[in-house]
């Protein structure tokens, strides 16, 4: 109810200001609907929404999943961290934009080349994440496994994972929205479809309407991501722990 | 079964550099069947040796000579569920073989059938003790390991526990090794009583308690009693 609320405050805000400003640089919602709906019923938007959905889950699943691994190892093993710490400060102080146009440059103006710089951005990130969870386990557990001589992969299934299971949520939730604001500037400087694209067409021509319809339609396809997946996920991952009163 | 456990001494650093010797000469032996009991004052390396007996801490000069495919129940001194596996769940990851029948039957030993389906975080003490003993005895282990299972509890459920300790141990061949620093538990379950000097440990005297378990009375509990505390008064 309050978040509906705050939700119409946002409309009626955003309204007034249209009317103030004037419909060419702040168009007002139903100008914004119109343009999505003409959009929609093209299909241009949902080719668009599509090609730059592929690539965040892509990019998100590679980064992740590598992230997750390198972190784990780096706060197992203590040399591993010692070689991997000054890759990981350069990777984490490394702009987004840079990697994407070294990516461009070394590698064309590919999909993969989009797919993997969006992923290198990713990557730092979910490596000190899960560096940090791994680095919080319990080794008592870890003993306790050991002595019952419960095997590895069982061990690492329900012994580990349910202790690394926040750290993961934290970094996918955060990593989504990193993700998807990386991939439009991926799309703006070299991909001929997708929202960021469809931006960029947009910013040369001075099409605000556009530019609005766009964006968020694809925010709120994160959101309903989000909402739908990422936490659910999170509630399930900590369901064990006692709840604060 | 035979568990040989010779160490020669073991050290450690601390965080200034200097170097501790935590025990100096520990030599036992235990078979099958056999209630082993290690006693000794506080902080006198009693879990330091049980890490070692267990293979979890090899850093030490000496020997542990224990069959390989021996089957290993413990029961830490905190009872190291995983909070997020309920009490049966939590039985059940140790030992995946148990059939239904004789995990019902181990849980209603241990007074614990009206709790499987709790998770730690909503179970006491006591009864996060019990499930730890009922994980112990799960897998059905060719070497029992009690690390000061009962401390801490209020003397009632203590003596609860130890008399179904008692009964479990006698239901099959099991070496077990108790360790505590309570002369009652250790007269009341154990065979053999190794007295532990304080730190750096080496066994001072081995005591052998010639009566069964079940035959101990309250008499024949105060003479081992006295025996003992001349024995420890004489390491002193």
């Amino acid at each position: 109810m309050l978040r509906l609320l705050s939700f119409a405050l946002l409309l009626a805000v955003w309204w007034t200001a249209a009317l103030f400003v004037g419909g060419a640089k702040l168009p007002s919602p139903p100008a914004v609907l119109e343009v999505m709906i003409a959009e929609a019923s093209s299909g241009a938007l949902f080719l668009h929404l599509g090609a730059t959905l592929a690539r965040v889950i892509l990019a998100f699943v590679l980064a992740m999943s590598l992230g997750s691994a390198i972190g784990y190892l780096m706060g197992r093993v203590k040399l591993a961290d010692r070689l991997g710490d000054p890759w990981l400060i350069l990777l984490l102080n490394l702009p987004a934009l840079v990697v994407i146009v070294l990516a461009y440059i070394w590698a064309g103006l590919t999909e993969a080349a989009a797919i993997a710089a969006i992923a290198i951005n990713k990557l730092p990130t979910a490596i000190v994440t899960l560096r940090e969870g791994t680095r919080t386990l319990d080794r008592s557990l870890d003993e306790m496994a050991t002595v019952f001589a419960v095997p590895r992969w069982r061990a690492f299934r329900h012994v580990v994972l349910p202790q690394l299971a926040p750290y993961i949520a934290a970094s996918a939730r955060s990593g989504l929205s990193l993700v998807w604001k990386i991939v439009l500037v991926a799309e703006l400087l070299g991909r001929p479809n997708g929202v960021g694209f469809e931006i960029g067409v947009a910013f040369q021509l001075f099409d605000t309407p556009r530019l609005l319809a766009y964006s968020l339609t694809f925010a709120a396809v994160v959101l309903v991501i989000e909402t739908l997946l990422v936490q659910p996920f999170e509630a399930r991952a900590t369901r064990w722990r006692p709840r604060a009163a | 079964m035979r568990l040989e456990v010779e160490i020669t001494g073991k050290t450690f650093k601390n965080a200034a550099g200097e170097t501790h010797e935590v025990l100096a000469s520990v030599k036992f032996a235990l078979q099958s069947g056999e209630v082993g009991v290690l006693i000794g004052p506080s902080g006198c390396g009693k879990s330091t040796m049980l890490r070692i007996i267990l293979g979890l801490d090899r850093d030490f000069s000496g020997h542990i000579a224990r069959p390989p495919e021996a089957r290993i129940g413990m029961v830490f001194q905190e009872p190291r569920l995983l909070p997020w596996r309920s009490v049966e769940q939590n039985v059940r990851l140790a030992a995946p073989g148990i059939t239904d029948a004789k995990l019902s039957e181990l849980f209603r030993i241990l007074e614990l059938e009206a709790h499987r389906s709790h998770f730690p975080g909503e179970l006491s003490l006591g009864l996060a003790r019990r499930v730890a003993l009922a994980r112990a005895f799960a897998v059905e282990p060719d070497l029992l390991v009690l690390d000061e299972p009962l401390a801490s509890l209020d003397d009632a459920l203590a003596g609860r526990l130890r008399d179904e300790i008692a009964t479990l141990v006698a239901s099959r061949p099991v070496m077990t090794l108790l360790v505590t620093h309570s002369l009652d538990d250790a007269i009341r379950l154990g065979d053999r009583l190794f007295v532990l000097s304080p730190r750096p440990a080496r066994i001072v005297q081995e005591v052998p308690i010639g009566i069964p378990r079940a035959k101990r009375t309250e008499a024949e509990l105060a003479r081992i009693r006295s025996e003992l505390a001349a024995v420890q008064l004489e390491s002193k």
